[in-house]
């Protein structure tokens, strides 16, 4: 994980702070995203899970300015640092022009959208599509330097040459998947976007797209966001995982921290949801009800009403995300009450795993550390 | 450990808290809309309580001739001394009632064959679609005229029912493209394999989706209606016997109401049919605003739309956007990550 935040040359490439987004405005406006921190590093996958409607892809559109209508930006900053050399110089997505943001979509942070499979024109080649992208944004490139790009591109996602003539019809789901990301890499860019870009594809499919993602991170370079509801593909994919829940981020830890002591109820509940593969099999808990009417929040935590740790004060007051008491020297935060009682519930109270990087050790998901 | 952790009765005790999603607050949000609903009501109320109203008879011949408007006769009077008010209050009920008669029954004529045109492909389909365009070729007020001339003391049901014939043509096209595009879907396509019938496909699956279109050629209907009916009546066309804005502006204009300067005989029911027809585009507007989701969703009125499509694709920024707080250390996760080295 040479490429990992663990490195200290890394330094932040993209940078939400306090991010609120609305859907409408005045009486009728919806907060999607509440505060949203997050910091994408160098040559980092960070991981955006959450379930359905929580707002992974309102923050992500949002920090990127393409949300549409009714959508608007309500607060925060969203700072880009394009250079690595010069880590002060950060451009403010926010405040940018019209111009700087066409010059920094694609060329600096480009997306792969969720709807990938529909995303490529069915009447246009797959030659026509990647290098019409190129020649709006090089506009000085020469045809056959356009071409032999394209060629490249597919050969770096492992499609061969003699498939750029193919219209997307021709192609596979996953080949068409992997057509977009090359055309999300077209020009280099440093901050990759990818939201859901494998939710339609069968499992083999996808995990060989994720190791392509995976393997090209680290011949490129660039960052990913990797935004999914699959916590347990984050966990092994991404460097840090971000959680988010109605619209906040509750907890962001580094992965296998994350995977093996959350330390956040939601988290916790998260991962007793999905089986393993090792050890005993087991009755999967699931999280009783269902997320908060965003239009109608509680006070309090949005959580407080599914939650089995529940306390007075969590229904009527939000806690701040910070460095929760039991592991102050772990890179992580979360958002919980919990952490300021003396008692932690044994489930969100296991010990920080040593080994970051984790050998695939015998884990059932979730078991309270104190069985183990 | 975490078999028994939720009961039902937790999942009983969980608020379910699922508002309303439709409310009617956006009307008022328009002022289109708002004007349209307004104008409508008022001539609504003058349609149903006119020969209420009416201070005196409209056919009743008085002394004062071509008066211009005084206390006695707030509209003036004709050349026959007729009370104009009194004649623009009788008319509003026969001018609404045919037009709405008339947009029913084409609304319901273009339902039957647009859709089942759409709907039933072969030869029975391409039939009732040739109908239609055979009735959209044919000029609809040379048909009327002629139509009209065959009943020429004609009730009010028949003249709606004549412009009902030359009007649903339009609608019926519109119905049947929209019908081809929807029986394609899937969902169709899922009702016609679990064998349902095509009687309950065409009115559970296929027409719900399209009430939006139904419902706006049927405003534009009973617009087209009104005018073709003032316009025939004006021409002398039908019935003159009774009162409508069509006669009177026919009576004005055949005793020279023009050239004697006598505005405010032609002027009321000229402004009066301009009134209920913008009345009615303005309720058009309305609906499209109800079902078009963007519109809805975003709590914007069209003009805010436009105005946000100028600068499509970049989010707009709140001119009073909140900072974020100020990196307190802890808060994120690069400061965290350097506290700890």
């Amino acid at each position: 994980m040479s490429a990992g935040p663990g490195n200290p040359a890394n330094a932040p490439v993209l940078e939400i702070r306090g991010l609120c987004v609305d859907y409408g405005r005045g009486a009728t406006a919806t907060r999607a995203v509440i505060d949203a921190d997050l910091t994408l590093h160098r040559g980092e996958v960070l991981g955006l899970a959450g379930e359905s409607g929580s707002g992974k892809s309102t923050l992500a559109y949002g920090a990127t300015r393409l949300l549409r209508q009714p959508g608007i930006i309500t607060g925060g900053r969203v700072l880009f640092r394009p250079s690595a050399e010069s880590p002060d110089f950060a451009i403010d997505i926010l405040d940018a022009s019209p111009q700087t943001l066409r010059g920094l979509r694609w060329r600096d942070v480009a997306i792969v959208f969720q709807s990938a499979m529909n995303s490529l024109n069915p009447v246009l080649s797959v030659q026509a599509q990647l290098t019409d992208t190129v020649a709006a944004h090089l506009p000085q490139s020469t045809k056959s330097e356009r071409r032999e790009h394209a060629a490249g591109l597919l050969k770096l996602v492992g499609i061969s040459e003699d498939r750029l003539r193919s219209f997307p019809h021709e192609l596979s789901g996953g080949m068409k998947q992997r057509v977009m990301i090359a055309l999300a890499l077209a020009l280099d860019p440093q901050v990759v976007i990818m939201d859901e870009p494998t939710t339609a594809l069968d499992v083999v499919t996808q995990r060989q797209i994720v190791e392509q993602v995976i393997r090209l991170r680290e011949e490129l370079g660039f960052s990913v966001l990797f935004i999914t509801h699959d916590l347990s593909l984050l966990i092994e994919m991404a460097d840090v995982i971000a959680i988010m829940y109605a619209g906040r981020i509750v907890e962001s830890a580094p992965a296998q921290r994350l995977f093996r002591a959350p330390r956040h109820p939601y988290t916790a509940a998260l991962l007793d949801s999905f089986p393993s593969l090792h050890g005993k099999p087991k009755m999967l808990a699931g999280i009783p009800g269902s997320p908060p009417d965003m239009r109608n929040l509680p006070p309090g935590c949005p959580f407080a009403p599914r939650c089995r740790y529940a306390l007075p004060r969590c229904v009527e007051q939000y806690p701040a995300i910070t460095s929760p008491a039991i592991a102050s020297a772990a890179r992580r935060l979360v958002a919980c009450w919990l952490h300021e009682e003396r008692e932690l519930p044994a489930g969100l109270a296991v010990p920080e795993p040593d080994d970051e990087t984790g050998t695939p050790v015998p884990v059932v998901p979730g078991s309270s550390g104190g069985a183990r | 450990m975490a078999v028994d952790l939720v009961s039902s009765a937790d999942l009983e005790a969980l608020p379910h808290r699922v508002a309303r999603t439709r409310s009617w607050a956006w009307i008022g949000r328009s002022r289109w809309v708002t004007a349209g609903l307004v104008l409508f009501a008022v001539f609504v109320f003058l349609a149903i309580f006119g020969s209420v109203l009416a201070p005196y008879d409209p056919s009743a011949i008085g002394t004062r001739m071509l008066a211009p408007p005084s206390a006695a006769h707030l509209l003036g009077t004709t050349q026959t001394g007729q009370d104009v008010l009194s004649q623009l209050l009788v008319g509003a009920g026969p001018t609404l009632e045919i037009g709405f008669l008339a947009g029913v029954v084409a609304t319901a004529l273009s339902i039957i064959v647009g859709v089942s045109a759409g709907y039933f492909i072969g030869s029975g389909g391409e039939v009732l679609s040739l109908l239609a365009n055979v009735f959209l070729v044919i000029p609809g007020l040379p048909l009327l005229i002629v139509l009209t001339s065959y009943v020429p003391r004609a009730s009010n049901w028949e003249i709606a029912l004549v412009l009902a014939v030359v009007g649903w043509a339009w609608g019926a096209r519109v119905l049947r493209a929209q019908t081809l595009a929807l029986r394609q879907q899937d969902f169709v396509q899922a009702a016609e394999a679990a064998g349902e019938s095509s009687l309950r496909i065409i009115f559970f699956e296929i027409l719900p989706n399209e009430i939006a279109i139904v419902a706006t050629s049927f405003v534009y209907t009973v617009v087209g209606a009104i005018s073709f009916y003032v316009a025939l009546a004006f021409l002398g066309i039908g019935n003159i016997n009774t009162w409508n804005w069509g006669t009177m502006l026919y009576y004005a204009e055949s005793n020279q109401a023009i050239t004697s300067g006598a505005w405010w005989w032609y002027g009321p029911p000229g402004v009066a049919v301009a009134l209920i027809l913008l009345a009615l585009v303005m309720l058009n507007f309305g609906i499209d605003e109800f079902i078009n989701p963007r519109l809805r969703a975003a709590g914007i009125s069209r003009r805010e739309l436009r105005a946000a499509s100028r600068h499509q694709g970049i989010t707009p920024v709140a001119a009073n956007r909140r900072n974020a707080a100020p990196l307190a250390a802890g808060r994120d996760t690069a400061n965290a990550t350097r506290r700890t080295r």
